[in-house]
């Protein structure tokens, strides 16, 4: 019965979002009339709707209801209770069903508060999003049912693979998706500005917040996903390049780019064309990830579901879509008028470069990924990695950080170098120094010698636009933009610290027997069998100690899951401020002997300490923004009330 | 310098800027792909046309039954790849993947070494019933026959 509501709901909500787009094209045509009207509680309506199918679908998992397809393949009733709602969205079907949630959310939340753009223009842009809406639910509806009755139903289900059985993981799909959705809302606005070739400032911020919230979404999706990977994968690494991992990363260099040139759209009125294409951009890139990760087609560790009837639709969709929008783009873009003037030293300046550097890293990590599939149309197979990612990026990445050093200290419309001279030369002396100093203690590599030089410039540059300033009276923004950049300088530091100053030791060692890495030294305590919920494990007892300190005990395990079967290897790691020790327990060698893998990390804690600044920065900026704008409205609202009280 | 531009002029610059950035990122990306790119070779074709030495490159095929082998360290394995036509042996140091077992498919990365024997930096075995290396699924069908053979 649950299940069928949810199904009804879902039909219903899609039977909204047609009538939304209708009378949105009718409203938009008259410039009014009754169909207009609709516009804003259909999306509204949709949204409950939408709301209650994802409940319905939570439900039928909480209870195992395994008379549905999706939950007799996904989950089992042994499973922990918080993994049996996890695996709701841990599916194809299920994460497709909460995409249109949020999308429909976010839809009708827009049409709920947003009242600061011309009518028409909101009518489009709903329009516009129950568009891309028709295409998910059609997606969910004819191809990918969550709500599929089985008959008859099964006495257990298969499980949800034991890879994704992990806390971390169970909200980190949720988090990109909310950040791929925010980007789906800015492609609206995009598409309803276009329409109606209203590219204002005001657009631009009504749009910033959406592109700061799906921007703040993917900055943690990406560096939970990071972390995730680099603790569960038993590898060692934090970023493998896997095409999964760039298809979280190009919305994000879009979403990005998109942020700053909103900015520049909003506060001065310049790049009104190009912010318009950065929104086709950053939600075309969310496609093409959803497009990789859903369709299975390239070689991946995530890629767990094969299906090319489903890559065939998402396929169409994208074509669909951003076809659709570039081509209207074409059409309008010579009409938008030319913003304002600015000069090459200026802030505007800085940021054109940094979009401009960030298309193109936008556009190597895209061509790096779709690469192996191009070749594969020829018969030859290939892998790119990172000898091909991380020097070629490093091309543009580099100047992009310096200009993002400089940039935050120069004024809008013009500047002279003179005026932000001592900043500029302090910061480039910090990165000089740290340059050297690294360079004549340690021989490291290129490029995390300069990650490190580099880290260290921008930490100091990016507090710079703090001088002179009056700390209190700073706007949020403004702090966002600091906590951001800082973040970045602290990820840096993390990420090259962590490739130049690794040092790892494989050994195979008896119970009670002990290695050296690094500045530890591990003794092998014990080997135990233990049990969880629905895995048995060997779980090794490591006694650490730093520098002949006190030690600390870490227990990796070697998983067996029964549903379904499969073997995971927990690592066990331990924090310091400077680093982690990261072991592994492998298998039995011989003769009593154990595998055991170290490793030693010097400060890669900093790199997740870094995304999480950045995403903690675009909240500032977030939380800044939207408490000016409602401020503004309520004063505005108090004047129309003052002027409605002297007219009566 | 940029005060005296008109504004249709200012357009064109940033688009024209914008352009040539991206174009020298594609062709940068391109040209760095064809030498970065790591190719994935079959025993067959990697006795027929080696690699050069220490160019990164994906090996794939079945373990032969027999074949492995672990030295006195614990850690580290010698084994043979072969895909029925030719046989290369492999040196891996760490932890082999839990589905790693004589007569299963395997994917190396790694590098030729002057000697002939195949350096394997890391293993990619099947993981679980849903997930293989995608070059395990597309061999060719004589290949699939017989490791359905080895394996049953």
């Amino acid at each position: 019965m649950i299940a069928e509501i949810g199904l009804a709901a879902l039909w219903l909500a899609a039977a909204l979002a047609g009538l939304q787009l209708l009378a949105g094209i009718l409203g938009m045509r008259q410039g009014g009339g009754e169909m207009a009207a609709l516009v804003r509680p259909a999306a509204a309506v949709q949204a409950l709707l939408c709301a209650l199918a994802f409940g319905a679908l939570l439900l039928v998992f909480a209870r195992t209801d395994l008379s549905v397809a999706l939950v007799a393949q996904n989950s089992h009733s042994a499973k922990p209770f918080v993994f049996k709602l996890a695996g709701a969205w841990g599916n194809h079907e299920g994460s497709m069903l909460l995409w249109v949630t949020v999308m429909s959310l976010a839809g009708g939340l827009i049409a709920a508060v947003e009242r600061r753009l011309p009518e028409r223009t909101m009518r489009a842009t709903l329009a516009a999003q129950a568009f891309v809406g028709l295409g998910f639910y059609a997606f969910l509806l004819f191809s990918s049912n969550p709500f599929e009755r089985l008959d008859p139903a099964p006495v257990e289900g298969l499980g949800l693979n034991p890879l994704l059985q992990d806390l971390g993981l169970a909200f980190h799909p949720p988090t990109l998706y909310f950040g791929y959705v925010g980007l789906s809302v800015a492609f609206s606005f995009a598409v309803g500005a276009l329409l109606t070739r209203q590219v204002t400032p005001e657009f631009a911020r009504v749009m910033r917040p959406w592109v700061l919230g799906a921007w703040i979404f993917l900055t943690l999706g990406i560096t939970a996903g990071s972390y995730w990977a680099y603790y569960e994968l038993g590898w060692g690494g934090w970023w493998f390049w896997d095409p999964v991992e760039n298809a979280s990363l190009m919305p994000w260099l879009a979403a990005t780019a998109l942020l700053h040139s909103a900015s520049v759209l909003a506060a001065r009125d310049a790049l009104r064309a190009w912010t318009i294409l950065l929104g086709v951009v950053a939600f075309s890139m969310s496609m093409v990830g959803t497009f990789l990760v859903r369709s299975g087609i390239l070689t991946s560790v995530h890629a767990f579901a094969v299906d090319p009837e489903r890559g065939a639709f998402i396929l169409a969709l994208l074509a669909l879509y951003v076809g659709g929008a570039l081509v209207l783009f074409a059409t309008r873009a010579g009409s938008i008028a030319e913003g304002e003037r600015f000069s090459v030293l200026s802030r505007e300046g800085a940021l054109v470069v940094n979009n401009v550097a960030l298309s193109a890293i936008l556009a190597i990590v895209l061509l790096g990924t779709l690469y192996p599939l191009l070749t594969e149309a020829f018969d030859v197979r290939v892998s790119v990695g990172p000898p091909y990612f991380n020097p070629v990026g490093a091309i543009f990445f580099v100047p992009m950080l310096l200009v993002l050093a400089v940039g935050p200290l120069l004024r809008w419309r013009r500047d002279r170098f003179a005026r932000v001279q001592r900043p500029v030369i302090a910061a480039a002396v910090v990165a000089l120094a740290a340059l050297a100093g690294v360079w004549l203690v340690a021989g490291i590599g290129l490029l995390p010698l300069l990650g490190m030089g580099l880290a260290a410039g921008l930490a100091v540059a990016s507090v710079m636009p703090l001088r002179g300033r009056s700390l209190r009276r700073l706007p949020l923004a403004a702090w966002g933009m600091v906590v951001a950049h800082f973040g970045v300088a602290v990820a840096l530091f993390g990420m090259a610290a962590d490739s130049a100053f690794t040092t790892e030791r494989l050994v195979a060692a008896r119970v009670g027997e002990s290695a050296e890495v690094g500045p530890w030294r591990v003794t092998l305590a014990a080997v135990d069998p233990v049990a969880g919920p629905n895995w048995t494990a060997l779980e090794g007892r490591l006694l650490a100690s730093y520098r002949g300190g006190a030690a600390s005990e870490l227990d990796p395990q070697a998983r067996s899951f029964w549903t379904p079967p499969q073997q995971t290897s927990e690592s066990a790691l331990l924090t310091r401020w400077n680093g982690q020790l990261y072991t592994v327990l492998g298998g039995e060698a011989d003769g009593g002997r154990w595998q055991l893998r170290l490793w030693w990390k010097p400060f890669v804690t900093w790199i997740w300490y870094g995304g999480m600044l950045i995403a903690l920065g675009g909240l500032l900026a977030l939380v800044g923004r939207v408490a000016a704008d409602l401020k503004r409205r309520t004063a505005r609202a108090r004047g129309a009330e003052r002027r409605a009280e002297a007219a009566a | 310098m940029t005060a005296a531009l008109k504004p249709k002029h200012q357009r064109l610059v940033l688009v024209v800027l914008a352009l040539v950035a991206l174009l020298g990122a594609a062709l940068l990306a391109m040209w760095a792909l064809r030498n970065q790119a790591s190719y994935f070779y079959v025993p067959s074709d990697l006795a027929a046309s080696p690699p050069e030495p220490g160019q990164a490159v994906r090996l794939g095929g079945m373990v032969e039954k027999g074949s492995l082998r672990i030295r006195p360290d614990g850690v580290t394995i010698d084994f043979v790849v072969e895909d029925g036509e030719a046989r290369v042996p492999v040196t891996f140091s760490g932890i082999v993947p839990d589905l790693f077992v004589e007569g299963s498919g395997v994917v190396a990365e790694g590098a030729l070494r002057p000697d002939g024997t195949f350096a394997a930096s890391n293993l990619l075995a099947k993981h679980d019933e849903n997930y293989m290396p995608r070059e395990l699924e597309d061999m060719t069908e004589a290949q699939k026959r017989q490791a359905v053979a080895e394996t049953e």
